[in-house]
């Protein structure tokens, strides 16, 4: 632990009062002989820490997203380590999978800048780094103070396997599941509708046949289409909130 | 119907006439001439109706309580007796006339409707002033017409004249109702009751307490409603509204319900000997003042208004010793021919296209074009100046033969003194009188110059009127002095000798040493070009003569003033024309004494209000403006601002919770 | 294993995804802050979730249900808010947050029209 404790602290000096307090409460248990597990859990977790850390403050926008790609899949990566096999892939596929290529292309769409930008930070930062770490401290505190004596049990079946995750699923989350898809449609619908909004206001007529072909009823050539033409604004605008909609659909199933 | 309930109706049906004026005046313009005219001549009719049968005999009373109200009862009390009679019929021939008159000369007024309806409500309230037995009733009536003269003074509001005049109007009037109110309070105390015969009982029998304070308390109400000195200075001024007002306020209404309550309560006068005296000294200024006044005025209305207030100076100088039947005659009488004599006025003013005697003397012709004003104003003003065999003649000796009986040591109802201040006064009047009836007639009738313009026959609702009360002028005052004891107190009415030459001799000096130096002067006229007209001589009388009165000040330099040499009055009153014009300089006196300080008052709580008190609610305010800023200042519209905000304070409650939970 | 080490890497990467979303200025990287608060509190529902079933033999599974039922609504969450993001940068021309301040005491309307024009004539030059 104290290994761990120096890591923190030589990994982030902005966080280094969490660590410092982190470190002393896992500690003063003097519980410990780390098993194998806990230790992987430990190295994963200072990846995925750091890679948040990172994402939230570099000044290179795409780099944020990449980052952001490493952090989720280590908290992929502590599923599988607390049995939750399924949560794990359903991570993969839908976070690393969907979720940062969209953000990706709305990076692109919005025309985002390559390399450093100056001005990623607001002038709120100062406020918003004392706000996120007191909160920090107060909850790492109460958190220890209320599970220093808490243990997983992780022998035995999987808790978080396919089939115990599909029968609980289909036998007592049946109805919030089929709630969820209409939640779905409703964002589908949504994301069309406000795509569709921005065209429908009064243009010049070029700009509306120039639309047409991003908007076209293809799915794929939707998808296509901005990506080779990331400069426009206009005609990828339709396009990429269209996008949204397969990736969503993905991440439904 | 019993006589009572007849006696009930005269008064209802002219408020109910106003009040349908009022509602319906507006929707159905059409309703308004029937609703001002039918009500005021069926209470006419009622009227002579219930005089017939009351006949001078004993007082007709009624009396019901409708709910206690205290110590000293109120009751809806109706008294006629034969003063009260006769009056409500004057009251109400006056009004009728009025009414019909006034269809003619506000015939293309857009608020006919609502003046209508003021005028039949201020016939009620008078109505109900003179029938009542109550004095808390009456003093509804008597504060009712208070609030109608000044609606009605106030018709042309657009005038600055109009506004002026009728606050002036209601002020000084609310000066004298003060103590008025007080009176009647100790009147009431001292008596136990507001009913007028409990009253007078109580004051025979020698139950009054303090009759001096009570008397003058009461004067002074009496003194502002009937334009006595020194709370007349309303009446002139009220000229600026219509002449058909004018004639009502002054013939039969408002300055007629001063007079007409020291007569139903002169027995509470003549418990002191002291107010006595004061309305003898009252009465004996107001008419020598108000005549040489009139003789000054150049505005015809203001000539007839202080000739109003002289009048009613005899009737309070009969009052003053203590024959009230004498002062009643005089009140009917003096109705009739200053009825008469402001609406022949108001005809003359229409056909001239101006109120000012000065330009009215440079009008050939002008009694040619409204022969009907012409000769009933001649009969009116011969009334006036008291020429026998006028009805002014008989109303007027009796008063001085009253006077002269009681400085002559006659009776013991009222000291000698007042009674020789009543007649000597009463005697300059005559002469005043008559020298400023002659110089109106004059120079309205007989002046010289270009031709008066010709817009054709006034109206016959007009003209038919004025025939309508020359006759009660001409002709009522030789019988009636026979005929009124019976009525009245019994006591005699009949001109003495010695009075009688006596008056007729001066007011004929009067006459005709005005003549001469009106002879004297006439040839001046023509040097001095006068006059404005009014700018629509072809709109209905009513226009005419507000523009004529709005007119009056920019062209002459004064409401009642003029600079014309050829003005009799200038010559017969010398040095002194100058102060009478202006009405002696009361004005003047008031403005010194009650403008002057109300405004500096006024000034000093505005200067508190501003500049101090502000100050205080200014720097009360201060702290939370200068919050607001600070507060307004973090509406930055930076939404990660609002969310740090928000984030920060759940964090601070969390761990507060968090330490109370774990009793740190 | 301890179930400090779940709860206190949740905790710090929800206050890491806190910082993120109020210090970014750029929506999209709000947005991934967003993401990283969520991911925080999966971690957390799986970690209990886990421990409960074995500790008080738990069969409902309710806490991955809930982690699933997250992951799918943060999918949503992220097509509809990249949607809204294009729809402002299109209009606005911009998508820093702290420019968008329409609610600002004393905020003038006309102030924005110059960029709500450039916006326009970048859309028609497109």
């Amino acid at each position: 632990m104290s290994l761990a404790a120096a890591a923190v602290t030589a990994h982030a000096a902005g966080t280094h009062a969490l660590a410092a307090h982190a470190a002393p409460s896992n500690g003063s248990h003097g519980f410990l002989s780390p098993t194998g597990v806990e230790i992987t859990f430990l190295l994963v977790g200072l990846v995925t820490f750091g890679a948040a850390l990172v994402t939230v403050t570099t000044r290179q926008l795409v780099h944020a997203a990449l980052w952001l790609v490493v952090a989720l899949g280590g908290l992929a990566v502590e599923y599988l380590l607390l049995t939750a096999e399924f949560i794990a892939w359903v991570q993969v596929l839908i976070y690393v999978g969907s979720v940062v290529v969209l953000l990706l292309f709305g990076l692109m769409l919005t025309r985002a800048p390559i390399g450093r930008s100056p001005d990623a930070d607001s002038g709120n930062r100062w406020a918003a780094l004392a706000v996120a770490a007191v909160a920090a401290v107060t909850l790492v505190w109460v958190v220890v103070d209320a599970f220093r004596t808490t243990w997983i049990d992780l022998d035995g079946p999987a808790a978080g396997s396919t089939e115990a995750t599909g029968e609980s699923l289909f036998q007592n989350w049946v109805l919030p599941f089929e709630g969820l898809s209409v939640l779905l449609l409703a964002a589908l619908v949504g994301a069309i509708v406000l795509s569709r909004k921005a065209k429908a206001e009064p243009g010049s007529p070029s700009v509306n046949s120039g639309a047409a072909t991003g908007s076209s009823p293809s799915v794929p050539d939707s998808r296509n289409h901005p990506i080779g033409r990331n400069g426009a604004s206009e005609g990828t605008g339709s396009g990429a909130s269209e996008g949204t909609t397969p990736a969503e659909q993905e991440g439904a199933r | 119907m019993t006589t009572t309930t007849l006696a009930v109706l005269v008064p209802l049906l002219p408020f109910l006439g106003a009040a349908a004026g009022l509602l319906l005046g507006r929707t159905t313009p059409g309703f308004a001439r029937p609703l001002a005219v039918l009500p005021t001549l069926a209470s006419l009719v009622l009227a002579v109706v219930v005089a017939l049968r009351q006949g001078g005999g004993q007082a007709i009373t009624a009396a019901t309580e409708l709910t206690p109200t205290g110590s000293v009862p109120i009751e809806l009390a109706l008294d006629v007796d034969g003063f009260a009679a006769l009056v409500v019929v004057l009251v109400t021939v006056v009004a009728t006339c009025v009414q019909v008159y006034s269809t003619g000369y506000l015939r293309e007024d857009p608020r006919y409707a609502s003046y209508a309806a003021l005028v039949s409500l201020f016939t009620s309230a008078m109505l109900l002033v003179v029938y009542s037995g109550d004095l808390m009733v009456l003093l509804v009536g008597w504060e009712i017409m208070g609030i109608c003269s000044y609606f009605l003074v106030g018709h042309y509001w657009e005038t600055p004249e109009a506004r002026a005049a009728s606050i002036k109007a209601f002020l000084v009037t609310k000066l004298g109702d003060v103590p008025f109110l007080i009176g009647l309070f100790a009147l009431a105390t001292d008596a136990g009751s507001f009913r007028i015969t409990k009253i007078l009982g109580t004051v025979a029998s020698g139950g009054l307490d303090h009759p001096t304070v009570i008397a003058l308390l009461l004067l002074a109400g009496v003194a502002g409603k009937s334009a006595q000195f020194p709370l007349h200075t309303w009446l002139p001024d009220a000229m600026a509204g219509p002449t058909p007002v004018s004639a009502l306020i002054h013939a039969a209404t408002m300055v007629a319900a001063g007079v007409y309550f020291v007569a139903r309560l002169l027995p509470v006068f003549e418990a002191s000997q002291a107010a006595m005296v004061v309305l003898a000294v009252m009465a004996a200024v107001t008419m020598v003042g108000s005549g040489l006044a009139a003789l000054a005025q150049d505005d015809i209305k203001r000539v007839l208004a202080y000739s109003t207030i002289g009048q009613l100076g005899y009737m309070t100088g009969a009052l003053a010793v203590a024959d009230r039947g004498a002062a009643v005659f005089h009140l009917l009488s003096h109705g009739a021919f200053k009825a008469l004599l402001f609406l022949a006025a108001g005809v003359i003013i229409h056909a001239a296209g101006t109120n000012s005697l000065a330009a009215m003397s440079r009008m050939g012709h002008l009694r040619d074009r409204v022969p009907d004003a012409f000769w009933t104003m001649t009969v009116a003003l011969l009334a006036l100046a008291a020429i026998p065999p006028f009805s002014g003649f008989f109303s007027k000796e009796s008063v001085l033969g009253a006077a002269e009986h009681v400085a002559t040591g006659h009776t013991e109802h009222a000291p000698g003194a007042a009674g020789w201040t009543v007649l000597i006064a009463g005697v300059v009047t005559a002469l005043l009188t008559a020298a400023y009836a002659t110089r109106l007639w004059l120079l309205a009738f007989r002046g010289r110059g270009a031709e008066a313009p010709d817009h054709g026959r006034q109206p016959l609702t007009m003209t038919v009127v004025l025939w309508v009360l020359a006759v009660p002028s001409l002709a009522v005052g030789g019988f009636a002095y026979r005929v009124l004891p019976d009525w009245f107190d019994g006591d005699d009415l009949a001109p003495t000798l010695t009075t009688s030459v006596l008056g007729t001799g001066v007011a004929l000096i009067g006459g005709i040493v005005t003549y001469a130096a009106w002879r004297h002067t006439t040839s001046l006229a023509m040097g001095v070009p006068l006059g404005a007209v009014a700018a629509h001589p072809e709109g209905d009388a009513g226009q005419v003569e507000a523009e004529a009165i709005a007119s009056h000040t920019p062209v002459y330099g004064g409401v009642a003033y003029a600079l014309d040499p050829a003005d009799p009055g200038r010559l017969l009153l010398g040095p002194l024309h100058r102060h009478a014009a202006v009405g002696f300089h009361l004005d003047a006196v008031y403005r010194t004494l009650f403008v002057r300080p109300v405004q500096g008052g006024a000034a000093l709580v505005r200067f508190l209000d501003r500049e101090v008190v502000d100050t205080y609610v200014r720097g009360a305010g201060a702290l939370p403006r200068w919050l607001g800023i600070a507060v307004r200042r973090a509406q930055t519209g930076n939404v990660q601002t609002y969310v740090s905000a928000l984030l920060a304070g759940t964090v601070v409650l969390a761990v507060a919770a968090v330490l109370v939970a774990t009793g740190a | 294993m301890h179930l400090a080490y779940p709860a206190v890497l949740s905790a710090l990467l929800f206050c890491t995804g806190l910082y993120g979303v109020l210090a970014r200025r750029n929506a999209i990287l709000v947005l991934m802050s967003v993401e990283l608060m969520l991911n925080a509190v999966n971690l957390n529902l799986v970690a209990f979730d886990i421990w409960l079933s074995r500790a008080a033999e738990d069969t409902l599974h309710s806490g991955q249900a809930l982690t699933l039922f997250t992951i799918t609504i943060a999918a949503a969450e992220i097509g509809i808010g990249l949607a809204i993001v294009l729809a402002v940068h299109r209009n606005r021309g911009t998508s820093d947050i702290d420019r968008l301040r329409d609610t600002a005491e004393g905020h003038d309307p006309d102030h924005d029209s110059p960029a709500a024009g450039q916006a326009e004539k970048a859309e028609a030059t497109a």
